[in-house]
């Protein structure tokens, strides 16, 4: 239904009132900034990341070998046991290629997507992973159960961070 | 319908001004594990999980998914109330009073130091076209309060300061509390200005710790504790957040939060009835303002009564024992759960060297801090 403006008392207004100045607006820059303190799992977690390795926490009860790793098992409800290192290779359970950016803006013409995906890493349970970024692989190339490698920063380079791992890359074989 | 319900247990961190040694994930971990096991359950056996959080504080949107593994709830019916743990206190006593949940669990988390913008966080619940583009602190709104209720003879700055003094004292002979010290008037009312007539020293001072209890039916109770604390009454009420209109001298919404809260409870005489009170002190004029609005004190009797040593330990009502916010710390969504907290200790006579002989009604209450005026109330009794 098409409403009427002047049944309504509607003004409608261009964009262009804004920048003569026709309109009210308001704009002022929130200043919000956070720590998140990491505590002893997510610490470690990426401290070894700065060493590359990468380094889970073994729940004695379910057996479960969990990266990122925690301190308690939210399933077993228990503290977890002990630190176990795992693999820096895996597969992927499952990916998606993004012509946005983290923004929602467009990536520019003849950018290459971005190429998120979940990774399953090879020594924690299964359905335990990394969430990264996939590299050096086409995107039509890529499939689920795909197995893959993190291609890891220099180690001058590394900082402690998820981002020390550049991406993961496919693996042969 | 069932009548009362029950706080089966109780568990909680230190309340300390940081906590670097543990994420927010840790620090409730901590304290469900204490309450869960002074109750004798595990997650299983949970019926309902409610968390308080506010997104803007946590710096998380929708910090409601980062409430569950570390209670226990992860795949269990679970929501996020964003408002005072005495609020979420309500809203779980009201799940247990339906008969369709037996064990509740209620949680609150304080994570203050990893906040690093506060008053600009404090700043953006201003209106944002007509107080905003003032470009004025927000803790004038304190100022504002405060000024108006010295101008209308309700509490002179002495007396003011004197909760300060008592309230920081209290929080000595607490050992969860981050904020007990010896001061004196002088050194309350010597302090920096912060908003006049607020100076440094009048404002409780932010604090991290995380707070779960175990909420129940009254049939479980005595399964569940030996020395089950019961939720008598909660009330709660918002006034209209506008700084134009609003009333400057009384909390009118923590008076008819207290109400309500007195109506279920079935008080009639709250200064008769009541034994000790926990009562939002996060600027030390508001324990005064909020005595009043309870009708704990006659108005213009509150700070009278702090002077004279009414409200400090071994007066005849004993207000922030525990060192309320100004000495235990300013813990926002969590500061009732601190209160609450407080009178279950003093309830089951565990509270060690600030133990009040002989309470059996204790009352809880919450304000939102500035520049809110959003209030909540829970009596409870042993
Ligand atoms: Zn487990």
């Amino acid at each position: 239904m098409e409403l009427d403006k002047k049944e309504l008392g509607a003004t409608h207004y261009k964009e262009s009132a804004l920048k003569e100045g026709k309109l009210l607006s308001l704009a002022k820059q929130p200043k919000l900034q956070y720590a998140w303190d990491n505590g002893p799992a997510i610490g470690r977690y990426l401290e070894e990341l700065k060493e590359g390795r990468i380094i889970a926490r073994k729940c004695n009860k379910c057996r479960r070998i969990m990266i990122p790793p925690r301190m308690f098992c939210e399933l077993c409800w228990r503290p977890t046991d002990e630190w176990v290192y795992v693999k820096d290779t895996g597969k992927v359970n499952t990916f998606s290629i993004c012509y946005v950016n983290w923004d929602a803006s467009r990536i520019k013409k003849g950018d290459k997507p971005h190429l998120p995906a979940v990774i399953e890493i090879d020594g924690a349970s299964e359905g335990m992973g990394i969430l990264h970024v996939l590299g050096e692989v086409e995107p039509e190339k890529i499939k689920i159960g795909m197995k893959v490698k993190a291609a890891w920063k220099k180690p001058e380079e590394r900082e402690g961070a998820i981002t020390d791992i550049l991406y993961f890359k496919p693996v042969r074989g | 319908m069932r009548e009362k319900v029950a706080i089966a247990g109780i568990g909680y961190t230190a309340f300390t001004s940081v906590s670097p040694g543990s994420s927010y994930r840790e620090l409730t971990y901590e304290a469900a594990v204490k309450a869960y096991d002074e109750a004798g359950i595990e997650p299983k056996d949970v019926d309902s999980f409610i968390c308080t959080s506010e997104d803007f504080l946590e710096g998380y949107s929708i910090s409601d998914e980062y409430c569950n593994d570390q209670l226990g709830a992860v795949l269990k019916p679970a929501q996020t109330i964003p408002g005072d743990f005495i609020h979420s206190l309500a809203v779980g006593m009201m799940h247990v009073l339906t008969e369709r949940f037996d064990i509740v669990v209620v949680q609150a988390l304080s994570k203050a130091s990893n906040m690093k913008t506060i008053p600009e966080m404090i700043n953006f619940a201003l209106d944002p076209v007509l107080n905003r583009p003032l470009d004025i602190t927000a803790y004038m709104v304190a100022g504002l309060e405060m000024n108006r209720f010295l101008a209308e003879e309700r509490a002179t700055r002495k007396q003011c300061a004197a909760v300060v003094v008592k309230n920081k004292a209290n929080a000595l002979l607490n050992p969860v509390a981050a904020y007990g010290a010896r001061v004196s008037i002088d050194h309350v009312l010597d302090s920096e200005p912060i908003a006049e007539p607020v100076c440094l020293l009048d404002v409780a001072p932010y604090a991290d710790g995380a707070v779960v209890m175990v909420l129940c039916s009254e049939k479980l109770a005595p399964s569940l504790s030996d020395r089950p604390v019961w939720i008598n009454g909660v009330g709660w009420s918002s006034d209209s957040p506008t700084l134009e209109s609003r009333e400057w001298t009384d909390a009118v919404a923590v008076r008819l939060a207290g109400d309500m809260a007195y109506k279920m409870a079935g008080i009639a005489c709250p200064a008769k009835d009541v034994d000790l009170a926990e009562v939002n002190d996060e600027i030390s004029f508001k324990e005064l303002q909020h005595l009043e609005a309870l009708r704990l004190f006659d108005p213009g009797q509150a700070g009278k009564a702090t002077e004279d040593g009414r409200t400090s330990p071994g007066g005849t009502l004993p207000v922030n024992v525990s060192g309320g916010g100004l000495g235990v710390g300013h813990l926002f969504e969590c500061s009732g759960a601190q209160k609450v907290l407080e009178l279950v200790l003093q309830l089951r006579g565990e509270a060690g060297e600030r133990q009040v002989s002989d309470a059996s009604v204790g009352l809880a209450q919450a304000w939102r801090g500035i520049p809110s005026t959003s209030a909540a109330v829970a009596i409870l009794s042993n």
